[in-house]
C-alpha cells in the first residue's frame, strides 16, 4: 500500500487520445517528495532543452502534493509545470483551491498532458474512468463560466474543474488556469494549455488516501491546530497588518491598504504617491470592499480565508484571490476601488496574471503617451483612464491589433515595437513583468530572492524573515523571544543587531553571508512546501507560521512511513532545487540574467550586488556562472546531472 | 404513543460562517477510518458542504436516517436572496443521490456524533465555528428501534439477490467459522 501518495500518474497523449494510468517508483517519494520536486524530475527526463513552449514535446503536468488530500490543513496547491513561454525556463505557477485534494481522490498524483490535441478538447477524471471530450461547445467561453458549464454538463456538483479563458485559448503569454477561487498565473501556463488545446479539466474522486502512522500525523496537526489558534489570538507586533497574520496576505478580509499603495508604485512602475491614502479614500475603499465582498472563503481544507465571492452592482459573480484587487487600479492611476471589482471580473474570466496584465496594459498607456504607440494603434480606445484598461484587456485577451504585439508580454512587445520602447521595459527580469516596487536603495535579500529564484519572481519568495529592522532593541528582542521556526538559534542574532541606519543596515547589512543564509532557508522552506502542496501561506511565506522546518519532517515522515530527519529534509528540498537550476541552466540561464532592471533601486552597487550573487553561488555549491559544480550534484545523488551538463559543455570538464 | 424523555444530540449549523473549506467532511472520513485516521475521504464523509459557490451557497449537512424512496419534492427556496433546492437541506442517504453512501459499496452512511468523543470530530476541527454540538433533553414520542447499519446492510444486499441468497450466506459462513 502507498501512503500519502495515490501512487499513479495519468498519462495523456493528446495526439493520439491515448491515456494510461501508469504505477509510479515509491523510490521518487523518497528522493523528491513530490509535487513540484517530482515533476521538475519528470521533466528532467522527458523535456530536452531544445523544445520550446510551443512545440508539442512540451509536457504540461498538474501535480499534486505530497500531504494534499491528507488532515494537514492547508495543503491544497496545485503545481502546474511546463517550459514557459515568456521565460523559456521550466516555470511552475501553483493554485490553491480544490483541484489537488479532488485529483488525489481520485487515484492520481499527476496528470501528465504530451502533445497536442487537433481540436479543443476536456478531461474528464471520475476515479478511474477517464475521458477525453469535446470541447468545441466551451470555446470562446470564460474560465469562470466553464467550470460551471462542465458541473452541469457532467451532472457533478463536486467535481473540480481548472479552466482557460479566451486568453489561453489565443496563447497569451500572460494568460492563467482559473479554478475555484484560485489560479496558477505566473509564466503563462494558460497559454500552453491553449496551445495543446485543452480548454479544461474536470475530476471527481472519492477513494481513499491512506496515512503511515496516522496517530503520530495526528499529533502533529494537534501541534499546527494549537499553534494557529494562538497566532489568531496573538497577532506578531510591530509589522504591518497583513504581515501580522497567518495564511496569504488577508487583503479580502483588510480594507487599510496605506501600504501598498503608498510604497508600491503606479502605472508601469513609476510613481509613488506617498500620500494616497488620506481619509476620505479609507473610507471611500472601505465603503467598497465591505460592499464587493459577499462572503470571505477558504481553499481545501484550510482555517483561513484568503479569497472572497465578489458580488459588485450588475457586474456577475466571481471569486477574488488577495492582490488582484489592487493591480489593475494601481497600473491605470484609478482611484476608485469599485473599478478593480468589475475589471477583476472580466480579467478572471478571459483567465489572465493579475499581477502581470495590469503591468503590460500601463506599459501600453505609457508608450501611447510618448509618442511610441500612436492614435492609429488605440484607434477606438475610449480617453478616460478606466475606458481605457476595458478597452486594450480586451485587445490583448483577443490579440486584436495592437492587442497582438502587448499579448506577448512587455519584454517582447518592446522589442517588436521598437523606436525606443525598450527603454520603456524596466520592471522584468528574465523577461518576466516583476511587481512594481522601485525603492529607494539595494535591499541585498530582495536582491538576490528576486534575481536568483526559479519562480522569477519575489511574489512568493520573501517569507519568515522581517521585511526590515526594527527600529527598538524591545521591539527585535520580542521578535526573537517566541520563534522557534528558524533553523539555528544564529539567526536570532541576526535581527537584534540588525538596525535601521548606520554600518549595520541595508545595503550592507545583512551580510553577504547572512543574507547567502537567510535566502537559502526561505528557498528550502518553498521547495518543501511546494513538494507537499502545503499553501505558502501557512508556511514560507508567513512571519512565525504554523509549519516550518522542525515539525515537517514528523508530519512527512507520520505520513508517508519513510522515516526522515531534518538533515533528510534539507537534503531532498536541495537536490530538487538544484535539479531545477540545473534544468534552467540547460535553457541558458546564466550569472548575466540574474540581476533587476537599472532603475529598480535609485542608489545601485554594483560591487556589493556582485559580491551578493559570488557569495550566495558558493554557499549554494554553484561556480561562478550559477552552474551547480559537479562536486554539488554528486553529493545530492545528481552524478547524471553533471554528466549532462558536462555532455552540453555548461560544466567544464572537472570544473569545480 | 407514550412520551419519553430523551438525550438530543445534534449539530448546529451556522452557515454564514462556513468558509467552504471541507475540514470536517476529511476529519470525519478520517475518525472513521479503521484504525481511526489511516485513511481520508470525504467521499465517505457523514458531514457533506452543499455548495453553489457563485450562489453563495456554503451549507454543511450532517447525515441522518436513510431513505427506501426518493421523495417527491423538488422545490427550490429563496432565503435571504440565495436560493436552495430542497435537496440542500435534506439529509437523508436516498435512491436519488449518491450524498451519504459508502462510494464503493453504496451502503447509507448516518451521522454517530462520533459517540464516545466529547464532541463530534466535525465539531472540534472546526476553526471557522459554523459547526457547533448541542445536548439537551426533549420529550418525544416512543420511537421503534432503529435499525441498526448491518440491519440497514443486509437488507440492501436482499433487494439486491433475495433474502434466501443471505440467509444461505450467512449460513455458509457460520459453518466455515
Amino acid at each position: 500500500m502507498r501512503y500519502a501518495e495515490a501512487g499513479y500518474y495519468l498519462e495523456i497523449d493528446l495526439a493520439t487520445g491515448n491515456i494510461e494510468r501508469v504505477a509510479t517508483d515509491p523510490k521518487l517519494m523518497q528522493l523528491h517528495l513530490g509535487g513540484l520536486g517530482t515533476s521538475i524530475k519528470e521533466h528532467w527526463d522527458r523535456v530536452p532543452p531544445e523544445v520550446k513552449a510551443f512545440d508539442p514535446e512540451n509536457h504540461l503536468i498538474f501535480s499534486t502534493g505530497l500531504l494534499n488530500a491528507t488532515p494537514a490543513f492547508s495543503a491544497n496547491r496545485s503545481v502546474v509545470t511546463f517550459v514557459s513561454p515568456q521565460s523559456g525556463t521550466l516555470a511552475y505557477p501553483m493554485m490553491g483551491g480544490f483541484f489537488a485534494a479532488e485529483l488525489k481522490y481520485a487515484g492520481y498524483d499527476k496528470v501528465i498532458f504530451k502533445n497536442k490535441s487537433p481540436n479543443w478538447v476536456y478531461l474528464y477524471i471520475n476515479n478511474d474512468k477517464v475521458e477525453i471530450r469535446d470541447a468545441s461547445h466551451l470555446q470562446g467561453r470564460g474560465a469562470v463560466e466553464t467550470q460551471e458549464l462542465i458541473r452541469k454538463e457532467l451532472n457533478l456538483p463536486k467535481a473540480q474543474v481548472a479552466a482557460i479563458g479566451l486568453a489561453g485559448e489565443n496563447r497569451v503569454f500572460t494568460a492563467s488556469i482559473e479554478q475555484s477561487r484560485s489560479s496558477a498565473s505566473r509564466l503563462g501556463g494558460g497559454a500552453v494549455m491553449g496551445d495543446k488545446k485543452i480548454k479544461a479539466i474536470a475530476v471527481r474522486g472519492t477513494k481513499d488516501i491512506y496515512l503511515a502512522r496516522p496517530d503520530e500525523f495526528m499529533e502533529q496537526m494537534k501541534g499546527v491546530t494549537d499553534y494557529i489558534k494562538y497566532r489568531w489570538a496573538n497577532p506578531i507586533k510591530d509589522v504591518m497588518t497583513i504581515l501580522s497574520g497567518i495564511g496569504s496576505p488577508q487583503e479580502m478580509l483588510h480594507t487599510d491598504e496605506k501600504w501598498h499603495t503608498e510604497n508600491f508604485a503606479w502605472g508601469n512602475a513609476r510613481t509613488r504617491r506617498r500620500d494616497f491614502w488620506t481619509e476620505e479614500i479609507d473610507e471611500s475603499w472601505s465603503k467598497s470592499q465591505h460592499a464587493a465582498v459577499k462572503r470571505l472563503i477558504s481553499c481545501f481544507n484550510c482555517p483561513t480565508h484568503c479569497g472572497a465571492l465578489i458580488s459588485h452592482k450588475d457586474t456577475p459573480r466571481y471569486m477574488a484571490k488577495c492582490f488582484g484587487k489592487l493591480t489593475y487600479a494601481m497600473a491605470a492611476y484609478v482611484d476608485d476601488l469599485d473599478f478593480s471589482w468589475k475589471i477583476l471580473q472580466r480579467a478572471t474570466e478571459y483567465g489572465v496574471d493579475s499581477f502581470s496584465t495590469p503591468q503590460i496594459l500601463a506599459f501600453a498607456v505609457e508608450l501611447y503617451e510618448a509618442g511610441i504607440l500612436t492614435d492609429k494603434d488605440f484607434a477606438g480606445c475610449p480617453s478616460d483612464k478606466e475606458g481605457r484598461f476595458f478597452w486594450l484587456l480586451d485587445r490583448v485577451v483577443r490579440r486584436e491589433g495592437i492587442g497582438d504585439v502587448l499579448a506577448d508580454g512587455v519584454y517582447f512587445a518592446a522589442r517588436k515595437i521598437g523606436n525606443g520602447a525598450e527603454a520603456f521595459d524596466h520592471n522584468t527580469i528574465k523577461k518576466h513583468e516583476q511587481l512594481p516596487v522601485k525603492l529607494g536603495t539595494l535591499d541585498p535579500l530582495y536582491f538576490l530572492m528576486y534575481s536568483t529564484n526559479e519562480k522569477i519572481s519575489i511574489t512568493q519568495m520573501e517569507g519568515q524573515w522581517p521585511q526590515s529592522a526594527f527600529p527598538t532593541m524591545e521591539q527585535r528582542e520580542e521578535f526573537v523571544r517566541d520563534w522557534p521556526q528558524i533553523p539555528h538559534e544564529g539567526f536570532k542574532q541576526y535581527v537584534l543587531d540588525w538596525e535601521l541606519r548606520g554600518e549595520k543596515s541595508i545595503p550592507y547589512y545583512p551580510t553577504p553571508d547572512m543574507c547567502s543564509e537567510i535566502v537559502d532557508w526561505m528557498e528550502m522552506m518553498h521547495n518543501i512546501d511546494d513538494a507537499v502542496g502545503m499553501c505558502c501561506g501557512m508556511s514560507s511565506f508567513c512571519l512565525k507560521p504554523p509549519y516550518h522546518i522542525h515539525n515537517y519532517p514528523k508530519l512527512i515522515s507520520a505520513a508517508t512511513g519513510m522515516d526522515l530527519d531534518e538533515d533528510g529534509l534539507k537534503e531532498i528540498a536541495n537536490r530538487n532545487r538544484n535539479l531545477h537550476r540545473a534544468y534552467n541552466n540547460r535553457k541558458g540561464i546564466r550569472r548575466a540574467d540574474e540581476k533587476p532592471p537599472q532603475d529598480h533601486w535609485k542608489k545601485r552597487f554594483p560591487e556589493l550586488e556582485e559580491e551578493l550573487l559570488s557569495t550566495y553561488y558558493k554557499y549554494k555549491g554553484w561556480n561562478e556562472d550559477g552552474i551547480p559544480t559537479r562536486e554539488k550534484l554528486e553529493e545530492l545523488g545528481l552524478g547524471y546531472v553533471a554528466n549532462d551538463l558536462e555532455m552540453r559543455g555548461i560544466l567544464k570538464n572537472g570544473e569545480n | 404513543m407514550a412520551k419519553i424523555k430523551k438525550k438530543i444530540r445534534t449539530i448546529t449549523v451556522n452557515a454564514d460562517k462556513c468558509n467552504g473549506c471541507r475540514t470536517c467532511e476529511v476529519m470525519c472520513s478520517a475518525f472513521h477510518a479503521v484504525p481511526p485516521y489511516s485513511s481520508n475521504n470525504p467521499g465517505r464523509s457523514r458531514i457533506q458542504i452543499i455548495t453553489d459557490r457563485l450562489g453563495d451557497i456554503w451549507l454543511p449537512v450532517f447525515a441522518g436516517e436513510y431513505t427506501e424512496a426518493e421523495c417527491m419534492g423538488r422545490n427550490k427556496y429563496i432565503i435571504d436572496g440565495k436560493e436552495y433546492r430542497e435537496c440542500d437541506s435534506c439529509r437523508a442517504s436516498c435512491p436519488a443521490r449518491d450524498l451519504f453512501k459508502e462510494p464503493d459499496s453504496g451502503l447509507p452512511l448516518k451521522c454517530d456524533m462520533c459517540d464516545g468523543e466529547d464532541e463530534p470530530i466535525c465539531v472540534k476541527w472546526c476553526l471557522v465555528d459554523a459547526l457547533s454540538y448541542e445536548e439537551r433533553e426533549e420529550e418525544v414520542e416512543e420511537e421503534k428501534p432503529n435499525m441498526t447499519q448491518m440491519e440497514i446492510g443486509l437488507e440492501q444486499f436482499a433487494k439486491k439477490h433475495g433474502l434466501q441468497t443471505v440467509i444461505d450466506t450467512v449460513t455458509r459462513m457460520a459453518k466455515k467459522g
